[in-house]
């Protein structure tokens, strides 16, 4: 029963959220209700015992990326974008279109849950100690993967400090 | 209990919302992270799958494509502050100079 009302609460906090992100104007605000539908996910990652996840989400997301966002918000002059129009001409359009694409994908799911064995999840002591086992899976088999991982946010690195710089 | 349906149809909801903002808005950081949202949905759904196999696997995928997302982020504003720099302008429609 609690279960399932921290997971409603948490899914209706984070979709509300992601609507406001994509509809409002000011893009200050876009960046804080970013922040609570990323918060609320993490929420679900905990209701779902991915507790390392969960960490990771609060620390690397709430803290890493939205600080990354809301400082090059200060540093871009918006007054000008508040007053101009926030959508595309054709925004009818993709509205449309990505409506479709919903659509589509909640029929598949929808079709496909009486095939597949959706209902049951394993029982929470299957993936008790998480972080542990987070840290077998990465550091046994996905060894190189996880490497790779590391050489691509050294890139990344180099490349935004290269693309910020004032002279190249 | 709830049925891991229920967290495939959250995740498809975030999914879509992330998909409207990437195609209608016109202000390029906003459509940054509207990719934040559509990559975190990819993360719901294969922490729910982890769940119903039980095994840690969808939780390894799920913080590599955190990393991804942060790298993402990182050279995306970075090239959001250059092309501001040189343009004065933030509007997606409005970056045509490679458009013939």
């Amino acid at each position: 029963m609690l279960d399932q009302i921290v997971f409603y609460f948490f899914a209706a906090l984070a979709v509300g959220s992601a609507i406001q992100v994509v509809t409002r104007r000011n893009v200050v605000q876009c960046a804080i209700f970013l922040v609570t539908s990323l918060l609320a996910t993490a929420g679900i990652f905990l209701q779902l015992h991915a507790e390392f996840l969960f960490i990771v989400q609060v620390i690397l997301y709430a803290g890493g990326i939205m600080v990354l966002f809301v400082f090059v918000i200060m540093l871009i002059n918006l007054d000008v974008s508040l007053h101009q129009l926030q959508f595309n001409r054709q925004w009818w359009l993709g509205l449309v279109l990505a409506l479709v694409l919903g659509a589509e994908l909640t029929i598949a799911i929808a079709v496909g849950r009486s095939g597949l064995p959706l209902g049951e999840a394993a029982p929470a002591s299957a993936l008790e100690p998480s972080t542990q086992l987070v840290g077998r899976v990465l550091f046994g088999e996905y060894m190189l993967p996880f490497e790779i991982a590391s050489i691509l946010l050294l890139v990344a690195m180099i490349g935004a400090v290269v693309m910020a710089k004032k002279k190249v | 209990m709830i049925p891991t349906s229920h967290y495939l149809f959250l995740s498809l909801a975030l999914f879509t919302i992330g998909v409207i903002g990437v195609v209608t808005r016109r202000n390029v950081i906003v459509i940054l992270m509207s990719i934040e949202l559509i990559l975190n949905a990819v993360n719901i759904n294969l922490v729910a799958f982890s769940r119903l196999v039980g095994s840690a696997e969808g939780h390894a995928f799920a913080i590599f494509i955190i990393t991804d997302a942060a790298a993402e982020a990182a050279v995306g504003l970075g090239i959001i502050i250059a092309y501001f720099r040189n343009r004065e302008t933030l509007l997606g429609d409005e970056m045509d100079l490679m458009k013939w």
